[in-house]
């Protein structure tokens, strides 16, 4: 028996925003885009890693307004989970990601505890982490 | 929400992470409301009610969140003060002790191997002094 990860979600204010940040920046895939009236499927994934992909979903998508509301809220705050990502050019990776325009929250640094890492926001607010690989 | 609604917590948000930043540095806060585009008055109105306390004293809460880790890992007390921005030892232990419950010293002389074990990150979070424990103060806040 085997099991690995397939799904992750994450929350974005703006899908379009996010597509051009994760696909332009980050350099995934755009796998799925997908539209059914009101509801849209995106899904994208590293070209190095075919089996797992990210989910892009608004707030208020399947929620309650109240709950999508208080979902927002923390998002644009900025109190959504991280999301982390390995490359094997961090360099190049951040360079990449910051000719898109996306928020520096850190250039690439070796942390005091081992990895070098650097960090930006996405344009709804998510922190996404980017380790070097060794 | 609508787009100023939206607008506001993305220049909180700004602010906050220029906090988590430069939190070393002499921020004042003139300095941060300039950064969210916002009066001083109704940036610290906003991020208080975004955040649960004032940007200053956010900003003092992050210091000593950062004095902890470098006292964990066995800076001297005036070296952890310096390095995270604060300029008077007295105000730095007082707001220490008042925060973590026991002085500079004390913490540094602890027991730390749980948070040792932790990612660096989760122990940051976790770590981070709670000031909702703090009811005397929040009051002398309002």
């Amino acid at each position: 028996m085997t099991i690995t990860l397939q799904y992750t979600n994450v929350t974005v204010n703006n899908v379009d925003e996010a597509i051009a940040f994760y696909r332009d920046g980050l350099g995934l895939d755009v796998r799925n885009d997908v539209a059914n009236g009101e509801f849209r499927w995106v899904t994208l994934g590293s070209p190095d890693q075919t089996g797992t992909e990210i989910v892009i979903s608004e707030p208020h998508a399947g929620r309650s307004q109240a709950d999508g509301d208080a979902l927002q809220e923390l998002l644009l705050k900025g109190q959504l989970p991280m999301l982390v990502f390995r490359t094997d050019d961090l360099d190049a990776t951040f360079e990449q990601v910051r000719a898109t325009g996306a928020e520096v929250l850190q250039e690439p640094v070796v942390q005091p505890w081992g990895p070098r890492d650097c960090a930006f926001r996405d344009p709804s607010g998510n922190m996404v982490r980017i380790n070097q690989s060794s | 929400m609508d787009p100023q609604d939206i607008a506001n917590f993305t220049h909180l948000r700004r602010a906050r992470d220029l906090i988590d930043r430069e939190y070393a540095q002499p921020l004042d806060v003139p300095t941060m409301a300039k950064h969210a585009l916002m009066s001083p008055a109704h940036f610290s109105r906003l991020f208080r009610a975004a955040y649960g306390e004032t940007p200053y004293s956010y900003l003092m809460t992050r210091r000593i969140e950062r004095a902890m880790t470098l006292l964990r890992s066995g800076a001297t007390v005036t070296d952890a003060c310096i390095a995270v921005g604060s300029t008077s030892l007295g105000s730095f232990s007082s707001r220490f002790t008042e925060l973590v419950g026991m002085t500079p010293s004390e913490y540094r002389a602890a027991e730390h191997t749980a948070i040792l074990a932790m990612p660096t990150c989760v122990a940051q979070a976790r770590t981070r002094p709670e000031r909702m424990m703090l009811p005397r103060r929040e009051a002398e806040q309002d």
